[in-house]
């Protein structure tokens, strides 16, 4: 194996990793606060659009990038005022997000099918972003540097910063976190705008990047993926982080038997291959309890105070 | 005067049946706002998408074939839902379904024998069953979360799929296209019962709905799913298993799921990419309108077809796109899962000062 052909492989496993990073960082908060969102494919569909349309209408990405966060977040907000103002079930709340964010960026997508948009570049300069080796330190999008920084971001905040205590106390138990003076319910609006947010980050990545060219379902369930990596990594940042280039190592393979032609497998199995591990190391983390690390005591209860 | 909730008792039954039917309502009336909004005639829009197949004879036909499938997997969700457990890969259950039915097809090509159309069905029912198995496994032995990994199945059953049909089981007369040969007349079942018009799918939707409404209202095991779902600690003291619920729940809905698979590989004559159609992830939002109640699981199945045939009928004539059905059923499940609030809370007006004045509020 060449040296180009390494570091091809990995400039190829960070793009494809980074969009499951994110919102797997975005959900991990989320949970955290004790809060299941399974609307995470459906914001990713809207921020992809919306990163995709605002765009190409503008000509300018960074403005898509801002954009598709706050329509993620926007999108994550009509599931936050369904299951913390109105009580409503998690499960089947976040699913719906998900049906929702299927049907409304494909009504808007409608109109850019076979549109395509320039892919966002590296923001170095070409000197290292195309260095024959320093490209695997420079050469990525912005998002890739975003993903890292926001997951390291999170692991501060959550493990060392005052909020971060309130944001999980809240999480494991909210009856005393209410009773002690923490507005629980205000905190999770918080947790889910921000996830709503990364993930909505997350499909502009596929939008803008990925795949600079609109495609109803674009992001073809790696939202799901994100949603088992957060458990996965037993809800921890550092764990989400390793987790999420495994996974990426997987995806990567299917590009490359593709590629190849490599034959041993058909190339289905190698699409299949992510989803199939995911589930095998659920089982595996789940049932080294308490080793693998917990769920948040209150993940997807219903917190109606003085209900 | 201000708004207050006031926890109910028990949930209240006259709001559980009128919420669906507020919630229809309410996305017409929140459709003719959108519609306008994109720049489209709001209220032909909803006009179409809502009325249009109910009113011309011609789309019954259409709107019963794709009310089969949609009943037929909702009625296996709602004994789930009533427990708690969320099977939501009946999609991929329904999937496998149909191929493992397309593999008895495969194989009895060139044969001929009443056997064939039965074997079909059971096939399809065992395959759905099986791959719901695999959640119920994971949950039961190693405590994993039936939602991630039934649906994770999902994607894996649409590669076996594409696998199935580019590969082995590919039409070798087909144009190279990725689809399977065609059922012979064997393996079909009639396009009508009796030339009635109506598709044997619906005919089996409604006998399945008929059982349904036995086991969920007459039985020890309808009882116990009802119990595990409101008060598990006081089932389990109870002697009812979770764990058996659980692998009942799984098992029955994957093979509704399974046996609408089989169905829907019949109407559509041969397997093909196209195949996944997500009635399977609309079949959730059935169960959930029609209040996980056999006979309103099977209204609910008849409206969501509405929309998916009104939703062509408002492309062709209005030119909104394709997608519009879908957005729709999704803001329909947030109305019904937002309504729910109605059924388990009394919204009160009152003037805070004077309680006398209370009523005259409302």
């Amino acid at each position: 194996m060449s040296m180009t052909f390494i570091i091809d492989a990995l400039v190829t496993v960070i793009g494809i990793t980074t969009p499951i990073l994110l919102a797997a960082s975005g959900e991990l908060v989320v949970e955290k606060s004790g809060v299941i969102n399974l609307g995470v494919e459906g914001m990713m569909l809207v921020g992809a659009i919306a990163g995709f349309a605002v765009t190409f209408e503008t000509g300018n990405p960074w403005l898509g990038i801002v954009i598709a966060m706050l329509a993620g977040a926007a999108s994550s907000l009509i599931f936050g005022v369904l299951v913390l103002s109105l009580g409503a079930n998690q499960v089947a709340t976040g699913l719906a997000l998900t049906i929702f964010g299927i049907g409304l960026s494909s009504l808007i997508g409608s109109n850019y099918v076979g549109i395509a948009n320039d892919p966002l570049d590296s923001p170095f300069p070409d000197d290292l972003a195309k260095d024959a080796f320093w490209r695997i330190i420079f050469g990525h999008s912005p998002f890739v540097y975003m993903a890292v920084l926001l997951v390291l971001a999170i692991g501060y905040f959550l493990n060392k910063t005052r909020a971060g205590l309130v944001l999980r106390a809240v999480g494991e138990n909210d009856f005393s976190a209410h009773s002690i003076g923490y507005p629980v319910i205000a905190i999770r609006y918080a947790a889910i705008a921000f996830g709503g947010a990364a993930s909505g980050l997350a499909g502009a990545d596929f939008s803008m990047v990925i795949s600079p060219l609109w495609a109803e379902q674009m992001t073809a369930g790696r939202g799901w993926i994100a949603l088992a990596l957060v458990v996965f990594a037993g809800w921890r940042a550092g764990r989400l982080l390793a987790g999420s280039y495994f996974f990426g190592v997987l995806m990567a393979l299917e590009l490359y038997a593709k590629a190849s032609g490599f034959a041993i497998f058909p190339s289905q199995f190698w699409a299949a291959m992510p989803y199939l591990i995911a589930v095998i190391v659920l089982a595996i983390i789940s049932s080294r309890d308490g080793k693998g690390g917990k769920a948040p005591a209150c993940l997807g209860k219903p917190f109606i105070p003085n209900g | 005067m201000r708004l207050r909730l006031e926890k109910r008792l028990e949930p209240s039954r006259r709001m559980l049946v009128l919420t669906p039917v507020l919630s229809v309502v309410a996305i017409m009336l929140l459709g003719i706002v959108i519609f306008d909004g994109l720049g489209y005639d709001g209220q032909q829009a909803v006009w179409e998408l809502f009325f249009t197949p109910v009113l011309d004879a011609y789309k019954w036909r259409d709107v019963a074939t794709k009310a089969a499938p949609l009943i037929i997997i909702a009625l296996g969700l709602s004994l789930g839902n009533q427990a708690k457990i969320w099977n939501i890969g009946a999609e991929g259950q329904y999937i496998v379904g149909a191929i493992a039915a397309a593999g008895v097809a495969y194989s009895t090509q060139s044969l001929s024998g009443f056997w064939i159309i039965p074997l079909m069905v059971l096939a399809g029912m065992a395959a759905g069953a099986a791959y719901a198995a695999v959640p119920a496994v994971l949950r039961t032995r190693y405590g994993v979360s039936e939602v991630l990994s039934s649906l994770m199945l999902v994607y894996v059953s649409l590669q076996l799929l594409s696998y199935m049909v580019t590969g082995p089981w590919k039409d070798p007369d087909g144009h190279n296209f990725p689809q399977t040969a065609s059922l012979t007349d064997a393996q079909l079942l009639p396009h009508d019962i009796w030339d009635s018009g109506i598709p044997p799918g619906l005919l089996v939707a409604l006998l399945a709905a008929a059982i349904f409404y036995v086991i969920v209202s007459r039985t020890v095991f309808g009882f116990s799913i009802r119990a595990i779902g409101e008060a598990p600690h006081a089932a389990r003291y109870g002697g009812f298993s979770s764990d058996g619920i659980v692998w009942a729940t799984l098992m029955i809905s994957g093979g509704m799921a399974g046996l609408a698979g089989v169905f829907e590989l019949m109407q559509l004559g041969r397997l093909n990419l196209g195949y996944p159609s997500g009635y399977g992830f609309t079949a959730i939002i059935v169960s959930l309108l029609g209040r996980s109640h056999p006979i309103g699981v099977f209204i609910a199945g008849i409206v969501l077809a509405i929309t998916y045939v009104g939703g062509q009928v408002a492309q062709t004539v209005v030119h909104v796109p394709n997608a519009t059905a879908g957005l729709f059923q999704a803001l329909l499940l947030f109305a019904i899962l937002a309504s729910d609030l109605l059924v388990r809370y009394r919204i009160r007006f009152s003037i805070k000062a004077d309680p006398l004045t209370e009523r005259g509020g409302a």
